[in-house]
């Protein structure tokens, strides 16, 4: 990364830097800072209006809406976090020995591939749900087993590149293995594409999995997650709009982090997504 | 007429992908541990029922014969039947299709009119605090979640206008039309961001081309030159950005119509799940999938038509 981009993307980087860290922050102390028990159900307090004693108001369980949202920031972080690992490693690993070893291998995960592609991303995901039941399990299962191809395409049009290039040659001649060349030499080379892309992919799974959620196959209530809390207050919008209007901005503000992050580190290293 | 070629030759590479999404689908309702004739049935299932369903599947053969038979039954149009509905899958998906056609239709029509002015307006104002206001929304709008966006919109207009409806879908042509209105918005807020980006650059990069340069040479006004040589240069790839985000788009359309309760595929897949109509899953995620390889062709034919110098 040159110094010169550096400097042009700086605030980019850091807000969304700042963002992801104060999520991470609120999400690691949500115990401590959080007013109330996220599940403490005071009936007194039903459906309360924004106040001093609850600053997001309370729905109609009479759970503290701000309560709800501190903690909700560990399951919707889990879910971005964990969502993106699994199909991270997953489609590099087989990305890279489908481009370097390339034959029938190859040409079969590329088929796998087009079909996996061919169905609508959210429509598979819910299938497979459907099979291995609802829960936040079934989620992460279904998102490693349909996720990992995006990144094994990026990362095997990299590796395929790069292994003609001249430093693989010289790898070759020194003697080195194949599984060192291409873990130790290759892989470093080729993975900037797939972290970029990672950061707009944590976007596209955190709403998701919160999506999924919202329609009652992801997180079970009466756990604190921001899309179960949507769907909790969709009943009342029209007269208790606080229930949902603060999960939804607390999604809206994660995801604007992860994609300012993105953004930023595609321009830094050069990568157009 | 050989730049139509692919037109002939295309669908043959579709057969495999079709193919594997038969297998795909086929696995997944195989993979639900249990009989799956009951599993299929449903647990209040007769013996006389999961006999029938035992032969037309063939469920005491090998795995392949299955598959075999799960073929058979595709090429006749059979899927199976439903356990919540009662009838046949492929009929009650078909009673589906028009709303979730329409919704995507209305929704990728609003938000190319949201889309065009905004992108022509950053375009032309290019480095300006108006072009910067349009990137950053573009950006970030994809994160804005469709289902908490479509209650905002409902708490935003349902104050405004009482009349628009919430929910349903109605029965004459305009009733349809105006319970599209809100769950159509909701998708063309996302959508249109998306295209936007692409729009924006694209005016940018043809209102510097040579095709410009000369219609102002020619000493066209700007206008002109922005209508006629410029936009519909720009827009044609947006066909092929659309047919990209067709998957996300049908996505999309499974979370709007639940939330506005509009009885399309995406909610019919919703409720199946629920009620663990399997037949009713596998047959709408095939549907989906079809969908999608046939819309990437059309895109395809439509890119071809819009720009003589495209070969496939």
């Amino acid at each position: 990364m040159s110094a010169a981009a550096l400097k042009s993307r700086p605030a980019t980087l850091v807000t969304g830097l700042a963002i992801l860290g104060a999520f991470v922050l609120v999400a690691l102390l949500a115990p401590l800072i959080a007013p109330y028990d996220p599940i403490y159900q005071d009936a007194a307090a039903r459906l309360q209006p924004p106040s001093f004693a609850h600053p997001f108001g309370t729905d109609n369980f009479g759970r503290d809406i701000l309560s709800r949202v501190l903690y909700g920031a560990r399951i919707d972080l889990q879910i971005a976090l964990i969502g993106v690992a699994f199909p991270l490693v997953i489609g590099t690993v087989i990305g890279a020995f489908a481009g370097f070893f390339g034959g029938l291998i190859d040409t079969a995960l590329m088929r796998l591939i087009d079909i996996i592609l061919a169905f609508p991303f959210l429509v598979l995901m819910l299938s497979i749900i459907a099979i291995l039941g609802p829960g936040l399990t079934s989620f992460y299962i279904a998102m490693a087993l349909v996720g990992w191809v995006s990144y094994a395409r990026l990362i095997r049009a990299q590796i395929l590149v790069l292994k003609n290039s001249d430093y693989a040659m010289a790898a070759v001649s020194l003697g080195f293995s194949r599984l060192r060349i291409l873990f130790r030499h290759l892989l470093p080379n080729a993975v900037a594409g797939s972290l970029v892309f990672s950061m707009s992919d944590a976007v596209l799974v955190l709403l998701s999995g919160a999506a999924i959620s919202y329609l009652g196959l992801g997180v079970q209530p009466p756990m604190a997650e921001w899309g179960v809390m949507v769907a909790e207050g969709q009943s009342f919008v029209t007269q208790a709009w606080w229930i949902t209007l603060f999960p939804g901005l607390s999604i809206v503000v994660l995801a604007f982090g992860f994609s300012m992050i993105g953004d930023a580190l595609g321009e830094l290293m050069g990568v157009n997504e | 007429m050989h730049r139509y070629r692919f037109i002939l030759t295309r669908p043959l590479q579709f057969l495999p992908v079709i193919f594997g999404v038969s297998i795909i689908t086929f696995v997944l309702v195989r993979l639900i541990p249990g009989d799956p004739a009951r599993v299929l049935l449903g647990a209040r299932a007769t013996p006389t029922a999961i006999a029938n369903v035992r032969a037309q599947f063939g469920l005491d053969e090998p795995i392949w014969m299955q598959y075999f038979y799960f073929l058979q039954n595709l090429l006749k149009g059979e899927m199976g039947k439903s356990i919540t509905y009662k009838i046949d899958v492929l009929p009650l998906i078909a009673t589906r299709i028009e709303p979730t056609l329409a919704l995507v239709f209305s929704a990728v029509l609003l938000s190319v009119l949201i889309a065009v002015p905004l992108a022509a307006l950053a375009a032309r104002n290019h480095g300006r605090p108006v072009d910067h206001l349009v990137r950053v929304v573009s950006t970030f709008g994809i994160g804005f979640p469709p289902f908490w966006v479509a209650l905002m919109l409902i708490l935003l207009l349902a104050v405004a206008f009482p009349v628009l409806p919430v929910s349903g879908y109605g029965s004459t042509l305009g009733d349809k039309l105006v319970h599209l209105i809100l769950p159509s918005l909701t998708i063309a807020l996302s959508l249109s961001t998306v295209l936007m980006r692409s729009l924006r650059a694209a005016i940018v990069e043809w209102l510097k081309s040579d095709v410009a340069t000369a219609a102002r040479a020619r000493g066209m006004p700007e206008s002109i030159v922005f209508w006629r040589h410029v936009l519909p240069n720009a827009v044609a790839p947006t066909i092929n950005l659309l047919a990209v985000n067709i998957g996300w788009l049908i996505g999309g359309t499974v979370v709007v119509e639940s939330v506005f309760a509009l009885p399309g595929m995406g909610q019919l897949l919703v409720r199946a799940i629920f009620s663990r109509d399997y037949m009713v899953v596998q047959g709408v995620a095939m549907v989906f999938a079809c969908a999608t390889v046939l819309v990437n062709f059309l895109a395809d034919i439509a890119t071809v038509a819009a720009d003589p110098r495209v070969k496939l």
